[in-house]
């Protein structure tokens, strides 16, 4: 979702880096690029001043001081970081709970913001966890609101409380407070309230919204927020927070291509951290939040750190470790592995998710590449893995040899046409060159920390890793010697 | 309406306005004023350049002339029912959308078939049905997790039968970034198109979308081709700046907007009171 403003301030901060020395002038004109870029991420103008005001500041305090062996343009760049972070707020927590349960939590927002299908989400979550949710359907305003709720719920196996069929009839304040005494009764652990959608300055709804809270004394109120919303996020969430108060932030729609900046800056208005994100539409698209992950994203860095704790819950161990040594030590991607990966990364989520996180690639290279592995969706990854499974275990390994009748047999074998089977060669072949280009250190920074490498659930230390590779240049390995080059590129 | 007062030479029109004036204007602050309509930062740039280059240019006729079609009524089929299919991003309105300018066509006396082709989010269909029966329109949907374009399909085969005047095609939210989605997309335009032209594609676009509009627009375009936007949501503090962008670098109009969660809340665009709209504060 940061990606666009990823590769701005790479390029940036590129240009930074290279010097090494900086002045004033530069800094200034610095400055200048990431305001735009911040701008053009939807951060709110508010919080892009502030932020450039202090970084300025700051920079040029550490110009001024000039202390020998400090590199002033690394210097910037860890002022930008800092400033950065503490707009995505400093303390990330989870969940509030009661002392004595059931706890409760409030979802509110406007419409369409994504808060129906995240009280779902959010059940699922904390059911995993051996909790015991009840969603109650307080939305009674939009058409079939309680309908959608009772269905997200029977789909993920959350009881719903609903009495009213909603649709504009029915007092949402009096369905709130049975809800809870329900949940009571019934010793739910949690409650989520999911809430009609409203408007900041709908001063009818926002009383309405008063009255509910006030009813179930909630433990946490979380705002819900569209990831793809420009400046207005600040009226909004300033609006919100005076009328009803709000004590998280749930960011949604991350999977889209926004560069989500407002949102963020909602935190730094109304001084109420991210709690969750929401990444997709499946019900387990989602998860908790982490500001230090977010910041180094935006610098460039990429999440790793998500990546890899994902990848340890769909990747078994002894195939990711034989991953992880199979890129090490340089060895061809065959379509073995490709059909693993695919079966792993169904367990993982989505490609384009994955792909979120995935360090920010300068360049052309990194562009086409991402634009590669962008272009395999879900329904994608099945038809390829019948593809892959059609064919021999010797043309997986060596896809050179898949000559026109194999593909006609694997695309009868599938049940494809020849040109999707030749399509997922043609992708294959462009990825494995990707992959190759990548591991060799062609693309800069990101590089030691690209994909492969970065799913191995051995590595948890992949976040200090890739932060490590941006401090000193690629090391360009070239042993032949797979173990040696695998301690090479450990330092 | 502070800006009024801070830029009121921008607002006179070019005899009125001395060429002088312009020396007290704070264009920084300017700039600022458009960003936070979410023009983003280099069209408010572009705007203020202008605005310093040429001193006859009014601050509404710069915004004017960003908005560079003239032509918003709906296109109509030549003969048989007008076929209108309406996407969009998830939330941003598209089944409310679909029931508001169902009943503004059906309040002109016309017959209007909506087709609920969102089988994917839960009680979609339901959610239509219910804006049909408020409006009098007849509805036609299938059932969960059916093929939407087969779905489409049939409802237009319906509407074809009845002699509909329109018939309107609400699909599945989809974010553009999910390019099987689109795909997805532009097969439901296929098969409709098998069985009726299809004269109309809406992108609705929710009125707080920032700079990522730019983008949803140039993807839905990819897919099917879209001919008009429907601006949503614009009854709050929302003023829509990102459609601005929209329109002037992909040239597709601006057709109707959502105004209010009524029936009655949606009309079609007037490039004034938008404009309008965008400078309030």
């Amino acid at each position: 979702m940061f990606d666009a403003l990823t590769s701005r301030m790479s390029r940036t901060l590129a240009g930074l880096r290279s010097r090494g020395r900086i002045n004033p002038v530069d800094l200034e004109s610095t400055l200048g690029e990431i305001r735009t870029a911040l701008l053009e991420a939807d951060v709110a103008l508010i919080v892009v001043d502030q932020l450039i005001s202090e970084v300025r500041r700051r920079g040029l305090e550490a110009l001024s001081l000039k202390q020998s062996g400090i590199n002033p343009a690394q210097q910037v760049i860890t002022i930008i970081h800092e400033e950065i972070l503490k707009v995505l707020g400093t303390n990330a927590r989870s969940l509030a709970t009661a002392k004595r349960p059931p706890s409760k939590i409030m979802l509110a927002g406007l419409q369409g913001s994504g808060k129906t299908t995240l009280a779902g989400k959010l059940a699922l979550w904390l059911k995993e966890q051996g909790n015991t949710p009840l969603l109650v359907a307080c939305d009674l305003a939009r058409p079939n609101a309680v309908q959608q709720l009772q269905i997200i719920g029977e789909q993920i196996g959350v009881p719903v409380f609903a009495p009213e069929s909603g649709n504009g009839i029915g007092d949402p304040i009096k369905v709130a407070a049975e809800g809870l005494a329900f949940a009571e009764k019934r010793l739910h652990n949690y409650v989520i309230f999911d809430t009609a959608g409203r408007l900041g300055i709908d001063v009818e709804l926002m009383k309405q919204a008063r009255a509910i809270k006030s009813a179930i004394t909630p433990d946490d109120t979380l705002f819900v927020v569209d990831a793809m919303t420009g400046q207005d996020a600040v009226n909004t969430a300033h609006a919100f927070n005076t009328a009803v108060g709000i004590d998280g932030v749930v960011l949604t729609k991350v999977d889209s291509d926004a560069r989500a900046g407002a949102a963020l800056s909602v935190t730094s208005v109304i001084g109420k951290p991210i709690l969750f994100l929401s990444t997709g539409e499946k019900s387990q698209d989602f998860e908790p939040f982490y500001p230090e992950r977010m910041a180094q994203r935006i610098l460039g860095m990429g999440d790793v750190a998500t990546l890899a704790e994902q990848a340890k819950k769909a990747l078994d161990e002894k195939s990711a470790a034989r991953l992880e040594e199979k890129f090490t030590s340089g060895e061809d991607f065959t379509f073995e592995d490709f059909l693993e990966q695919l079966q792993a990364m169904k367990k993982m989520g989505s490609m384009s998710k994955l792909l979120g996180m995935l360090p920010g690639m300068p360049g052309a290279q990194g562009a086409a590449m991402k634009k590669q592995i962008e272009s395999i969706d879900d329904s994608e990854t099945d038809r390829a893995a019948a593809i892959i499974q059609s064919m021999t275990p010797q043309e997986r390994i060596n896809p050179k040899i898949i000559n026109g009748s194999r593909r006609l047999r694997i695309a009868k074998g599938s049940g494809h046409e020849v040109s999707t089977v030749n399509r997922l060669l043609d992708r294959f072949t462009a990825a494995q060159k990707a992959m190759k280009q990548l591991r060799q250190g062609g693309s800069g920074m990101g590089a030691a920390a690209g994909l492969p490498p970065g799913l191995a659930p051995s590595s948890g230390s992949m976040g200090a890793r890739a932060a490590r590779a941006h401090e000193r240049p690629v090391k360009k390995s070239r042993s032949g010697n797979p173990a040696k080059r695998a301690q090479e590129e450990r330092g | 309406m502070a800006i009024f007062s801070k830029f009121s030479s921008l607002f006179k029109r070019a005899h009125e306005s001395a060429a002088h004036e312009r020396g007290h204007i704070d264009w920084q602050e300017l700039e600022s004023t458009l960003i936070s309509a979410d023009l983003g930062p280099t069209l408010a740039h572009e705007v203020a350049q202008q605005l310093k280059e040429d001193k006859k240019l009014s601050l509404h006729g710069a915004l004017e002339q960003l908005l560079v079609t003239k032509e918003r009524q709906l296109n109509l089929a030549v003969a048989g029912p007008t076929v209108i299919l309406v996407v969009g991003v998830n939330g941003s309105g598209k089944t409310t959308s679909v029931g508001k300018l169902g009943a503004l066509l059906a309040a002109q006396g016309k017959s209007v078939v909506v087709v609920a082709a969102d089988t994917f989010r839960a009680a979609a269909r339901e959610q239509l049905e219910t804006w049909a029966a408020r409006s009098g329109l007849i509805c036609f949907g299938g059932n969960d997790g059916a093929d939407p374009a087969a779905v489409a399909f049939d409802g237009v085969s319906q509407a074809l039968e009845r002699g509909a005047d329109y018939v309107l095609i609400d699909t599945a939210g989809r974010l553009h970034t999910k390019e099987g989605l689109m795909d997805q997309l532009g097969k439901i335009r296929r098969v409709v198109e098998k069985r009726a032209h299809v004269s109309e594609v809406l992108l609705v676009l929710d009125g707080s979308t920032g700079q990522n509009a730019l983008a949803q627009a140039e993807n839905f375009t990819a897919a099917v081709e879209v001919t008009g936007l429907v601006l949503t949501k614009l009854d709050g503090s929302t003023r829509g700046g990102s459609a601005l962008a929209i329109e002037r670098s992909l040239g597709i109009p601006i057709k109707f907007v959502g105004t209010g969660e009524g029936v009655g809340d949606f009309s079609p665009f007037s490039p004034e009171g938008y404009i309008s709209g965008l400078l309030s504060q």
